[in-house]
């Protein structure tokens, strides 16, 4: 295979100090997220999955290891050019949702490209193409309390692709929806994966959800207990 | 900028409602009272200022040390009189001089009696209207006063409303002063300071006899030939008087002042009011100032997880920073804004009331865009200035710690 290497976490390692305590939350961790993977994240509570996550979207930096983001490794880049690089390419979906309260659904999915310098034209032109995909093209100006949750996460989709991003890393987008609405989120999340080529990283606790994604990595304490492909497994 | 950079902020503003308005409280309270103080002490100003250019460049006032300009307030121990009026028509330079004599007088009218200024003054047409011109005022209804009107009264616009005697006077009325009956020939016109308008102005021969005074002058009016320069003409009237009176240089005990002198004393006494007042609303400024700072700073706390959310999708520090600050400085130039408008508004009211009950000539008030707007900047400084240490703690915020808060 000889697939673009997107992201890369080598030897990661992160130690949370509390006091006198230390709490190893990640423990060595490699992972490799290629272009057109979709890499689902399985693990119990606590295991540290979101802080993974974190890592691979290079929203924290790591206590140890390194994290090679586009070529380059994170802790040589500077705080704005950290921003830039992730709001280019990472699109981010939240348990929460996450929208800006006082914005509408059309506003919420372009405010990452306002960070971009999109003119506004373009902007919205693309946001409403994107609202109109997610199902929301009647829903354009609608605040998020005027919204349901399904629909929130949808715009939240949408947003996290105004940017046009290579990858999606997504924390548990259907932990606050029922199935439905959590399946209906999960197979748009499929559909940019195949149609799109979008390389999709997604924490569930949903095994069924997981089980279709074509990788499955199973962390627990910390640790990368095994990395299933497409049914054959691997151990790390 | 970007106008999204102002936009998000105001839907942020707009959203805590309540919050905001309270916030913008002192702010408002601060621009109001600038506005407004600003605007009425320049109309003040301009209105003595005019007063006094209606006096014309050529007149000079000779007062004992002691007294300032208002007619008469206080007898003082020094006093000038038919001689020293005697000197100054002599001062080359000067084409004219006359004076007048003040106190409080006994007035009886209706069977009420009351206290009242008493002028006497000189019954020569030209020194007449020297006095009326240098005094501002004119003759409302009936005549003035002329050569044997020894038994005659000239009264302040007042005297013609039902408010001093429960009954107007009315021209050819008698009234008595100082137990003298005297016959009303004239009203002057409403000039809008109470003292002027009760005045009781008589013949300064019945009012030496009335008062038992002989000579004895209040002040003298003094006009300069045409084409003299009034300071040298002041400084000479100076210098002969002080001879005349016996007085070593710089031991005066009377004041030779020219209009512009006299205007500027009362400017200057409101310039120090104005800096005093400017200063409290400095105080209440910098109170608002405060005010907004808190408000960021709890806005910036509960929003800590949206912070986190926006550095996630690619805002950099100085996006958040921005729009903090902006946020900020939106607070102050919308106190501002409604600071400015309720500050116009009260400096309107207040020239309205004192053009109604004390005189249109009183306040004469108009709005200085340049002060506007900059008191507009200021207050956006402000906020933005009262807005930069929360917003660079946002700024500052670690995205996962900031989207883990709850
Ligand atoms: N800022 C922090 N300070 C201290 N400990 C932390 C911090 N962030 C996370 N942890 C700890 O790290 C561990 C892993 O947390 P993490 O959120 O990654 O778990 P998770 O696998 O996502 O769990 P869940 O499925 O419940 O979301 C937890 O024990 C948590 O208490
Ligand atoms: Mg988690």
């Amino acid at each position: 295979m000889t697939t673009k290497m997107l992201i890369q976490l080598k030897d990661v390692w992160k130690t949370y100090t509390m006091g006198e305590n230390k709490l190893d939350v990640l423990k060595g961790i490699n992972l490799d997220v290629r272009e057109g993977d979709f890499i689902a994240i399985l693990g119990p509570s606590g295991s540290g999955k979101s802080t993974l996550m974190n890592q691979v979207g290079a929203l924290d930096t790591p206590t140890k290891g390194k994290i090679i983001l586009a070529g380059r490794d994170i802790a040589t880049l500077s705080e704005s050019d950290l921003a830039k690089l992730r709001g280019q390419k990472i699109g981010f979906v939240f348990q929460q949702f996450n929208l800006i309260p006082t914005l509408t659904a059309l506003e919420n999915v372009t405010l990452p490209a306002i960070f971009q310098n999109m003119s506004e034209e373009q902007r919205i032109k693309r946001a409403t193409k994107l609202l109109t995909m997610v199902g929301l093209g009647d829903r354009l100006h609608h605040k998020p309390t005027e919204l349901s949750g399904g629909q929130q996460q949808r715009v939240a989709v949408a947003r996290s692709l105004i940017n046009n991003p290579g990858i999606i890393l997504a924390d548990e987008p259907t932990g606050n929806l029922d199935s439905i609405s959590g399946k209906q989120v999960f197979a748009m999340l499929e559909k940019l994966h195949a149609e799109d080529k979008k390389t999709i990283v997604l924490i569930t606790h949903d095994i069924h959800l997981a089980k279709t994604a074509p990788t499955i990595v199973y962390l627990k304490d910390g640790i990368i207990e095994k990395i299933e492909k497409n049914g054959k497994h691997h151990r790390p | 900028m970007k106008k999204d950079y102002i936009t998000i902020p105001l839907k942020e503003i707009r959203r805590r409602k309540l919050r905001s308005w309270l916030t913008l409280i002192g702010i408002i309270i601060g621009i109001a009272a600038v506005v407004s103080l600003i605007t009425l002490g320049s109309g003040l100003k301009n209105a003595i200022e005019g007063q006094f250019a209606a006096l014309g460049n050529d007149k000079l006032f000779v007062s004992p040390k002691g007294n300032t300009f208002s007619p008469g307030l206080s007898i003082d121990a020094v006093s000038i009189n038919d001689d020293d009026l005697k000197v100054v028509e002599r001062v080359q330079g000067v084409r004219r001089a006359t004076g007048f004599a003040t106190t409080t007088g006994e007035v009886e009218f209706n069977d009420i009696s009351r206290y009242f200024f008493v002028w006497g003054q000189s019954t020569d047409p030209e020194d007449r209207e020297l006095i009326g011109e240098s005094q501002n005022y004119k003759i409302g209804v009936g005549r003035v006063m002329e050569k044997g009107d020894e038994n005659k009264v000239v009264l302040g616009w007042e005297h013609s409303q039902d408010t001093l005697f429960e009954k107007a006077v009315e021209l050819g009325d008698n009234i008595v002063v100082q137990g003298k009956k005297l016959t009303v020939i004239g009203f002057l016109e409403k000039i809008g300071s109470p003292p002027d308008d009760r005045s009781v102005s008589i013949a300064i021969d019945t009012y030496e006899d009335l008062f038992e005074t002989k000579g004895e002058l209040g002040l003298l009016i003094v006009q300069t030939e045409p084409g003299e320069d009034i300071d040298v003409v002041a400084d000479r009237v100076q210098k002969d008087l002080r001879k005349a009176r016996g007085l070593a240089e710089g031991k005066e005990d009377f004041n030779v002042e020219t209009p512009r002198q006299l205007g500027a004393a009362f400017t200057t006494i409101l310039d120090i009011l104005q800096v005093v007042l400017l200063g409290i609303a400095g105080i209440s400024l910098l109170v608002g100032g405060i005010n907004v700072m808190n408000t960021m700073y709890t806005s910036v706390l509960e929003r800590t997880k949206q912070i986190g959310v926006m550095k996630a999708l690619g805002a950099r520090n100085r996006h958040i920073l921005t729009l903090f600050v902006v946020e900020s400085g939106l607070y102050g130039l919308g106190g501002g804004i409604i600071g400015a408008i309720i500050g116009i508004g009260f400096a309107k009211t207040v020239e309205l009331l004192m053009q109604t009950f004390v005189g249109p000539a009183f306040l004469s008030i108009s709005i200085d865009t340049s002060l506007v707007l900059g008191t507009l900047t200021f207050s956006f400084v402000v906020g933005c200035l009262s807005g930069i240490a929360p917003a660079r703690q946002a700024s500052k915020m670690s995205p996962v710690d900031a989207l883990r808060y709850e």
